[in-house]
């Protein structure tokens, strides 16, 4: 996320971007994407200037967001956590990893704590099975967890 | 690249064999288990001793995830040594003791089932018994360095089908190997291949199902981290076969590495002229575009994959016409997933007979598990097809952890089903998994124990289609709620008679009117688990008891008298007030008022309290 740009700023970033897509067949994804990395999220003023620019009507693109879990219509936190309900996490217990981190940060998930540091989301596999149980904080993975590595771990954020 | 003499001048342009080269593992489970700092600390001291002529590396995965980081160590005799759960403090003792000693460190070194240590990763029984042919790399070469790709064969295989093949010798060859899709349904690659070069289009397309959505599966984020070349090549020779000059990879938002290490390989290649205009000289020409997917486990599904590419939300459409025909943007398109993939330019380069020795009579070549959940060793390993279950669960994977005893293994993860112990001495290939009600899958295998019960995992995978159902068609967006619904309530307690018949009968509607395959899939855990743990669906119906202690509530939590000390630590946790006694003499729990928030399991430091 672009933290210290303003408004306009970020306006200007998702105009190259655009401009980048102009040829791209099937652009409103990549677009989408690149948007909510310069944003945070995709509120419904910037899915707008997504709509106009590539000339679709503001139904689908909501529809798009919406369709997909990657996509967010709400600012997510500094550090995003998701944990894994995966299979391989899910047999090894990974509902107490979430349970504690619900504990710790008391917020549910799908929520942002107040001063806007942490988001929790649950998620389906990172693919660092061999790991189980798994979490991820932004890209840092957390692997082979107990619920009382939880603390120590968030210490460090 | 104009020839393949130029290609050859690479492969031969190995540089001065270096006293040490020393790789790393960095695919995502061994970045997560500390693989940076122990490569930090690798290099630093290199610099620090001024070492010259050592060959510093990270590579992909090799399929031991317990055991990472791994630091893999070659010297110039051409021995190998594989350290294992290499941590920054033993990175510097290798560096002192081996490589500027002389002394390999015994003490870190990979060992077998026995306490001695052995050498190195091949001498390890459960490698032994694997056959690599789509992980032919991983874990072997720098995955971010095109040369390395090309000194072990790479782009072979495309120079030879660009100058010596016709696109039907190509589609010929793939055909007499045997090799099917490793995606899940098993399809015949060659025939897919023809179906596309038959239909009349000036545009085709080739792509890459990247979109590993079953949770539980890592076969191709290994392979797209170890070996990103292996796949690009392919999709030019699949592309050379059918006529076509676009790719498109769809990709995982999830795996930030291997994306990451895609768009580097497609920048080399072009920078080779390995793709573009032209290639090997000839009249071909082939780009790919890399595409990220956004969490949608449905875009796993050929036609929804397609329909998100073109930038749409990913819901499937009904077939035929099929893809071949009409896919993307309309246009006749291939379709194959990453593994499948990884094994086409060995296949070329050996032949199809070689290929197809391997295997058994229907499923030829190799398959790669991601093999998870209760088991010794976790992790990725690549097996001939017609192993026993019990080979790979014993044998390779090393049994099950604590002295537990062995439940029942998953494949093919929420569109697949359970197997029991009884057909442990199965023989793995496609046709053999579908007559015991489970299926191949992409390859997740995981492991469950007596602690699992089979009720509460198909609750699970359920909860899993439920939130990824697309909702386009009624069948599977209502049918797969209403069976959670009913699955909920058996776990909750409130089962009757007659629920079983009822969750079947719903089951066998679902599979038979869904639009695509995650639909039809859908009701399969539900009907492994009915198939051959019944009992465990009727303990919970009938006797309101899970036998395996998972489901909350129908558990009792309940206080050893001979072992409760009194200390009242239980009593003063309890949230409901439902734990009373008199210190210094056993508690009980009242079980009407207990709300199973398991608190005083947790809290007692004697072990005083069971749950049953």
């Amino acid at each position: 996320m672009c933290q210290n740009c303003n408004l306009d700023e970020k306006e200007k970033k998702l105009q190259e971007v655009l401009n980048k897509h102009k040829d791209t067949k099937g652009a409103l994804i990549p677009v989408l994407h690149e948007a909510q990395e310069i944003y945070g999220y995709l509120p419904l003023s910037v899915q707008e200037i997504v709509a106009n620019a590539l000339g679709l009507p503001l139904s689908e693109v909501y529809g798009v967001v919406t369709f997909y879990t990657q996509f967010s219509l709400y600012p997510k936190g500094q550090y995003k956590i998701q944990v894994c309900l995966g299979t391989a996490c899910y047999v090894k217990g990974s509902s107490s990893i979430l349970d504690e981190l619900k504990k710790q940060l008391g917020i549910e998930v799908g929520q942002c704590t107040k001063d806007g540091k942490f988001s929790l989301d649950a998620c389906r596999c990172v693919g660092a099975c061999g790991l189980a149980p798994v979490m991820m904080i932004n890209e840092d993975v957390y692997g082979t967890l107990v619920a009382s590595d939880v603390a120590n771990i968030l210490k460090k954020y | 690249m104009k020839s393949l003499t130029e290609l050859n001048a690479i492969r031969q342009k190995i540089a001065k064999v270096p006293d040490y080269k020393i790789l790393v593992g960095m695919a995502t489970c061994g970045i997560a288990a500390g693989a940076n700092p122990v490569m930090a600390q690798l290099k630093k001291i290199a610099q620090e001793k001024n070492l010259k002529n050592i060959d510093i590396q990270l590579t992909g995965c090799i399929g031991i995830c317990r055991l990472e980081p791994i630091v893999e160590v070659y010297d110039s005799k051409g021995d190998r040594y594989t350290y294992v759960k290499v941590d920054s403090k033993k990175a510097a003792d290798i560096m002192q003791k081996h490589i500027i000693e002389g002394n390999p460190c015994t003490d870190y070194l990979i060992c077998d089932d026995s306490d001695s240590c052995i050498k190195n990763i091949l001498e390890t029984k459960s490698f032994k018994k694997q056959i690599r042919i789509a992980l032919r790399n991983c874990g072997n070469i720098n995955p971010e360095h095109i040369d390395e790709y090309i000194q072990h064969d790479g782009y072979l295989a495309l120079g030879k089908v660009l100058t010596e093949m016709q696109p039907s010798e190509v589609i010929k060859l793939l055909l007499d190997s045997g090799l099917r899709g490793r995606g899940g349904a098993g399809f015949p690659t060659g025939l897919k291949w023809k179906f596309a070069a038959a239909a009349q289009n000036e545009q085709k397309y080739v792509c890459c199902n990247a979109d590993e959505g079953d949770p539980g599966a890592f076969m191709d984020r290994s392979v797209l981290e170890g070996d990103p070349h292996s796949i690009l090549e392919a999709m030019a020779i699949a592309g050379y076969a059918i006529g076509s000059n676009q790719g498109y990879i769809y990709v995982r938002a999830e795996y930030p590495v291997a994306v990451k290490r895609l768009n580097l390989a497609i920048k080399q290649a072009k920078e080779y002229g390995l793709l573009g205009k032209n290639i090997f000289g000839t009249d071909f020409s082939f780009d790919i575009e890399l595409r990220l997917g956004a969490g949608a486990f449905v875009c796993g599904e050929e036609t929804a994959l397609m329909t998100s590419i073109e930038g749409k939300r990913g819901e499937p459409r009904p077939r035929p016409p099929f893809p071949a025909n009409k896919g993307l943007f309309g246009k006749p398109t291939i379709l194959n997933n990453v593994e499948t993939l990884a094994n086409v330019p060995v296949i070329i380069n050996k032949g199809p007979e070689w290929f197809s020795k391997i295997g058994t009579e229907k499923s030829k070549g190799t398959k790669v598990f991601a093999v998870g959940g209760k088991i010794n060793n976790t992790g990725l390993i690549e097996i001939p097809m017609g192993m026993t279950l019990r080979e790979v669960i014993y044998e390779i994977g090393g049994g099950i952890p604590n002295g537990k005893a062995f439940k029942a293994a998953q494949t093919g993860g929420p569109s697949g089903g359970c197997i029991p112990a009884e057909h442990l001495d199965i023989q793995i290939d496609y046709d053999n998994l579908v007559a015991i009600g489970s299926m191949m899958g992409s390859g997740g295998l995981i492991v469950m124990d007596e602690d699992n019960c089979m009720v509460d995992i198909a609750q699970f995978f359920l909860g899993f289609t439920v939130d990824e159902s697309c909702g386009k068609c009624p069948p599977c967006r209502i049918g797969t709620r209403r069976m959670l619904e009913m699955l909920e309530k058996i776990t909750d307690g409130k089962g009757e008679d007659k629920d079983i018949e009822k969750l079947e009968r719903l089951a066998y509607s679902i599979k038979e009117a869904s639009l695509c395959g995650l639909g039809q899939t859908a009701p399969n855990p539900v009907l492994s688990t009915l198939r051959y743990f019944r009992d465990e669906y009727k303990a919970h119906i009938y006797k309101k008891a899970c036998p395996s202690g998972v489901c909350k509530h129908l558990l009792n939590y309940y206080i050893e008298a001979e072992k409760c000390v009194g200390c009242s630590v239980c009593a003063r946790n309890c949230p409901v007030n439902a734990i009373s006694g008199v210190v210094k003499s056993p508690y009980l729990i009242d079980n009407e008022a207990c709300i199973k928030c398991g608190v005083c399991y947790e809290k007692c430091k004697f072990g005083a309290i069971y749950k049953k």
